[in-house]
């Protein structure tokens, strides 16, 4: 069985983001980048259910300019098999990545794809999802724990009350929530492998999909400052402040 | 113009989420359908007839629709989409699990987490972490949003919607079963619609000193538990405590940070809130840059005090 494994590039998880005074985006310039922490559990998901016998191939595959390169031989270092590149020009809206991505899953027929159920830019949570709904495939979204048996995916689910456990059959899509796993670091000698594994190029406009956004931004601003207010000395005085000062006791 | 409001529920009742989705939606403006797609909802729809700035309730009760699983929902939806201009759910686990599916289905983009509504076609979202605020406008012929429950007051009740079945013929999905669901009884106020929040974090070491320091103080204030990712990782708190970029976002009254550093991931899911306490041995840890009382010292001998100087 095969597992896709779609992987964006974005801004490293510790940067501090700053918008451009123009209000037209973040600014990107010399910013450390990295893959999608969501993205790096979706691919050790796959490489354990590859190495537990349960998948054959994992192929990592990101939509975006030349560098999202970098961020499908991340994943070919922790292991995953071989790349795909779908080369776009401007960043895809979500609605254009599923489509870019279910042009993918009918070209490499996977059984399975893992995705982060959210890129920590966009903050979207919506790809896994809409690639499930036009592939018409069920989906197992958030997921905390995934066993595969019998031609299926029971996935248990991070939801807001607690957990849920779904039944799906394959083929299926799955997004990661942070307690699936612990991603593994790439070791040095299969850094030194991934070198040689093949990454295959795709120009987005080959694929005969309509990528075209569908939201116009207006503006990007920082959001509010929050300063900081007094320190305390005793608890006592905390109470105090509290009833008295802030009126929320 | 028309909207849709799809209600989440558990059958029985209404989630607060979908009252403060609905005043996301009378923003929005025109006429409000709420859809209340569950098995044996009358209860939850009931309450969504009651709230005010309600125009019908549509009912679909279906075996299908007893748990809210994405697949039949989403074709329910789509199904029914036909007349509105705008398609609203509150951007719980509930609706971000179905509102894409039903985006891609129609082929239109969803805005996601919206914080304020511009004009019918234009929203404010939080965007890496909260630390960007875009305004973005939809070009598509209908828009799906979902709603950051936290930035929007729940509407009143106050309404008497007239209250029809729909058919949920369309609700169709065998690819997708549910096998169970572990939904602990609340002992205390939910999180995302407590006044008082008091929230732990990797510095109590285990789940025992955890719930010790903290369900005391929660206790004598009413308040919710929320946890860092680090605390829940670790196995001090359930998951949907979490608090986060990725986990809850809360805006209560009072937000008491106890050990937790002040990533900003964490920052994301409780800055807004009205007043924030942090309480960290820790003095430059980046919780106290937005802190409004900060007390540094250890939670250990601070939490027991504090719970007895209230
Ligand atoms: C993709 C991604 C998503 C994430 N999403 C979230 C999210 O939704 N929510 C979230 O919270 N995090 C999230 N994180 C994690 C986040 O980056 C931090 O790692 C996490 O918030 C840290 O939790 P913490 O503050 O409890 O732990 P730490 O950062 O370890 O801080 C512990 C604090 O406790 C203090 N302390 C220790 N002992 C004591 C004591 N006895 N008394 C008083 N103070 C003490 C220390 O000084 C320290 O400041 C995410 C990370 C990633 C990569
Ligand atoms: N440009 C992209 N290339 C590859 N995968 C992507 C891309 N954008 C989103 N994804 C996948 O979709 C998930 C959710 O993204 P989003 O819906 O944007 O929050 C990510 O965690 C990735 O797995």
């Amino acid at each position: 069985m095969k597992i896709l494994v779609p992987v964006k590039r974005v801004i490293d998880f510790n940067v501090k983001v700053r918008v451009k005074p123009d209000g037209s985006g973040v600014d990107l310039a010399n910013v450390k980048m990295a893959m999608n922490p969501f993205d790096e559990i979706a691919v050790e998901e796959a490489l354990r259910l590859k190495e537990a016998g349960k998948a054959g191939e994992v192929v990592v595959v990101s939509i975006g300019g030349p560098e999202a390169v970098e961020t499908i031989r991340t994943g070919l270092a922790m292991g995953a098999d071989r790349g795909i590149l779908v080369k776009t020009g401007q960043p895809p809206e979500p609605l254009a990545v599923a489509k870019a991505l279910k042009a993918v899953v009918e070209r490499e027929s996977p059984e399975l794809v893992i995705l982060g159920k959210q890129a920590i830019d966009d903050d979207c949570n919506q790809t896994g999802q809409m690639l499930a709904a036009l592939l018409g495939w069920p989906q197992g979204t958030f997921a905390s724990k995934l066993v595969l048996e019998d031609g299926a995916a029971v996935v248990t689910r991070e939801i807001d009350g607690g957990l849920e456990t779904v039944r799906l059959a394959l083929p299926a899509v799955v997004t990661t929530d942070l307690r699936l796993n612990e991603p593994r670091y790439a070791s040095l000698p299969n850094i030194m492998r991934s070198k040689k594994k093949p990454v295959d190029e795709i120009d987005a406009a080959g694929l005969g999909v309509d990528m075209a956004p569908r939201l116009k931004v207006l503006k990007v601003e920082a959001p509010p400052a929050r300063r900081a207010g007094i320190r305390v000395a005793t608890p006592a005085e905390l109470v105090d402040k509290l009833k008295n000062e802030a009126g929320v006791l | 113009m028309t909207t849709l409001l799809i209600a989440e529920h558990d059958n029985a009742r209404l989630a607060e989420a979908t009252a403060r989705a609905l005043t996301a939606a009378l923003e929005i403006g025109g006429g409000i359908h709420v859809l209340v797609a569950g098995r044996d909802c009358a209860g939850a729809a009931g309450a969504a007839a009651k709230l005010a700035g309600v125009a019908r309730v549509l009912v679909a009760d279906d075996e299908r629709l007893a748990h809210p699983l994405a697949e039949p929902l989403a074709a329910l939806i789509v199904a029914m989409a036909g007349p509105y201009d705008a398609l609203v759910a509150p951007a719980t686990t509930f609706g971000k699990n179905v509102m894409p599916r039903v985006a891609a289905l129609l082929d239109v983009a969803q805005v996601s987490d919206i914080t304020a509504v511009v004009a019918p076609d234009t929203f404010v979202r939080p965007i890496y972490a909260g630390n960007a605020i875009e305004t973005v406008q939809s070009t598509d012929a209908k828009t799906v949003v979902t709603v950051r429950a936290s930035a929007f007051k729940p509407a009143a009740d106050g309404g008497s919607a007239p209250v029809e079945a729909v058919g949920a013929g369309a609700a169709t999905g065998e690819a997708s079963a549910f096998v169970s669901a572990e939904i602990p009884e609340l002992e205390r106020p939910e999180l995302t619609s407590a006044r008082v929040i008091v929230s732990g974090g990797r510095a109590f070491e285990s789940a025992e000193r955890f719930r010790a320091c903290l369900e005391p103080l929660a206790d004598k204030l009413g308040a919710a538990i929320g946890a860092s990712r680090a605390a829940v990782d670790a196995g001090y708190a359930a998951n949907d405590l979490q608090v986060g970029q990725t986990g809850k976002v809360v805006a209560p009254e009072l937000y008491i940070a106890c050990g937790i550093s002040g990533a900003i991931q964490h920052l994301a899911g409780m800055k807004d809130s009205r007043v924030i306490v942090a309480i960290n041995k820790d003095p430059e840890a980046p919780i106290f840059q937005i802190a409004d009382y900060g007390l540094v010292g250890d939670v250990f001998e601070l939490l027991p005090e504090l719970e007895k100087a209230l």
